[in-house]
């Protein structure tokens, strides 16, 4: 048997060169992909492995970026506290809300997740007094990283480089925990699931139950990645939870191809990056966008990372 | 082992079970017979709780299990296939089986350690008993029909069920698949001491295995009893048997 590459690890350890670059917007971009790979990830234990489409994934990014800025700014609380509360409260929405979707399938099902994060949308965009309304919650304070300065080779870093690795390290982690999680048992009850929910009841599985759990752990990472989000982008706004939002990640984990772990992360890095390359020569991003997925749609099914893999079985057959 | 007590069915005003009643004792094995729309594979679903019943009960070893959610039957020791293939399509028979294993060894909810090495040797062990261990990294979904059903096979042998709920084992086989399925199954539900019942069109096949024959007509258990009583029986000789003679 063939040693298993501990692919998280080696992915992180190229990543994080990128602030020796030199240059502040390759951080900027980085920051902002592995934040959106987390995101897509996320979403994929529920598209790719469980096989529910949902379409208010967003709700739960958006919670979480609520929450930890609510807390770091309202109440000073510390990022260390700040950011697992916000995957935690995520996660107790998504568990309350998933609690009524799983009673539905397929486009039903999509249909009420879509309701319940136009829900949070319209309470994050009206109550003005905790959410700051349609203006948002603008200044989030940055983590303390001083202790990172302190490191050797980090003394210099500008505080976004510092804040990128931290970024990097946490999103690590968080991946680690996703792909032990689609690689356990618990993971192959949830591809049961996709496969045949049917014939996966009567395997002795609860199917509501697994779905739901699937739910709830999806609903925590994206909350996790809104958490980061909200301080990377210097304030959180109702557009987090709106339904854009939600076809967006939807977008990229198609995009990198869903039947595959790295997929979604690929699809956030291409979309992210395409997207900064393209707004720079042309205002019509959306139609170059509908253009791809259109054609991922009717020749690439599997995505990006789908399309390579068969391109490698193609050319190791020869 | 398995008891069924005055079952009905209705959908809408279409009784599809009316008053089915019928004991099966441990190690037996019985088949129901009946035309297409006999309401067979309802009564299946009635007692893997596919269904709920209208009206009567399903008692499983003197336990009242009428109208519990299926996953929950499948624990208490019922295994079931299909009548229209169900399996896991783009999963490796391996991976079909072994998700089986894990799920009735209550591994489900461990997400912590690689599912890929768990149960390997029984996996394995059980797929060589149905034939399939040159298959097992095919996907499921690509394989023939009749490897196909033997998978299904192995995912309801994977539970380790005392009672095994056959719906037309052998549906759009060929004769020689047939054949071969038939005494697949004879086999293990002999080593297992597997109580069985299944349904099946094909009568040389029906009277070749089972014990007890049950035939239902428009949603009645018409005769119930030994192959040889069920043969004799004028009206069944008047409804099925005589419709093939």
């Amino acid at each position: 048997m063939s040693r298993r590459i501990p692919w998280v690890l080696v992915v992180a350890l190229v990543a994080m060169w990128v602030p020796w670059l030199g240059s502040r917007f390759y951080t900027f971009l980085a920051t902002d992909i592995a934040i959106l790979a987390l995101f897509a990830l996320s979403l994929n234990l529920l598209l790719g492995y469980t096989g529910l489409v949902s379409f208010g994934h967003a709700a739960y990014f958006g919670i979480g970026a609520y929450t930890s800025a609510i807390l770091m700014k309202t109440h000073g609380v510390p990022f260390a506290l700040s950011f697992p509360a916000a995957g935690v409260v995520a996660a107790l929405f998504a568990l309350v809300f998933g609690f009524f979707c799983v009673r539905l399938t397929k486009i039903y099902f999509a249909m009420l997740t879509l309701a319940f994060a136009q829900i949070v949308w319209a309470i994050c965009f009206k109550w003005n007094d905790v959410t700051g309304g349609e203006q948002g919650l603008p200044n989030v304070p940055y983590p303390e990283l001083g202790w990172m300065a302190a490191i050797p080779g980090l003394g210099q870093m500008r505080a976004g480089d510092h804040f990128y690795l931290l970024v990097l390290a946490l999103v690590a982690v968080a991946v680690a925990a996703l792909r032990r999680i689609v690689a356990s048992p618990y993971g192959r009850m949830l591809t049961v699931i996709r496969e045949n929910p049917e014939r996966a009841e009567f395997i002795g599985i609860n199917v509501r139950l697994y779905q739901l759990s699937a739910f709830t752990a999806a609903g925590f990472f994206a909350g996790l990645a809104g958490a980061l989000f909200g301080i990377f982008n210097r304030g959180v706004f109702p557009d987090f939870a709106y339904w854009t939002k939600s076809a967006e990640v939807l977008i990229m984990t198609i995009l990198g191809g869903m039947g595959h772990f790295w997929g979604p992360a690929v699809g956030a890095m291409v979309l992210t990056l395409l997207n900064q390359q393209i707004t720079s020569y042309t205002e019509y991003w959306p139609l170059i966008l509908g253009t791809i997925l259109i054609v991922l749609l009717f020749g690439f099914r599997g995505g990006i990372v789908g399309a390579l893999a068969g391109l490698g079985r193609r050319l190791r057959r020869r | 082992m398995l008891q069924v007590q005055d079952l009905h069915k209705r959908f809408g005003g279409f009784a599809a079970i009316s008053g089915v009643s019928f004991d099966l004792e441990k190690g037996v094995v019985m088949a129901i017979i009946g035309p297409n729309g006999a309401g067979k594979s309802t009564l299946f679903n009635l007692i893997t709780g596919h269904l709920e019943p209208s009206a009567g009960r399903v008692l499983l070893g003197g336990r009242d299990i009428t109208g519990a959610a299926p996953h929950a039957i499948c624990r208490l020791g019922v295994g079931r296939s299909f009548q229209r293939t169900n399996i896991f399509p783009h999963l490796s028979v391996f991976e079909c089986v072994q998700a089986a294993l894990l799920a009735h060894r209550g591994q489900g909810r461990n997400f912590w350690l690689r599912s890929e090495g768990l149960y390997r040797a029984e996996t394995m062990a059980l797929l060589a008993s149905l034939g399939l261990q040159d298959k097992a990294e095919s996907l499921a979904g690509e394989l023939s029909h009749g490897n196909q059903k033997q998978i299904e096979l192995g995912i309801a042998l994977a539970s380790d069920p005392d009672i095994l709920l056959l719906d037309e084992p052998t549906a759009g086989m060929s004769a020689v698949e047939t054949h071969e399925t038939i005494a697949l199954i004879a086999r293990i539900a002999r080593e297992r001491g597997l109580t069985l019942l299944f349904t099946e069109h094909d009568m040389a096949v029906v009277f070749s295995i089972a014990q007890r024959i049950g035939v239902l007509h428009q949603g009645r258990l018409i005769a119930e009893g030994d192959p040889q009583a069920v043969r004799a029986d004028p009206e069944v000789r008047r409804v099925y048997l005589g419709e093939r003679s």
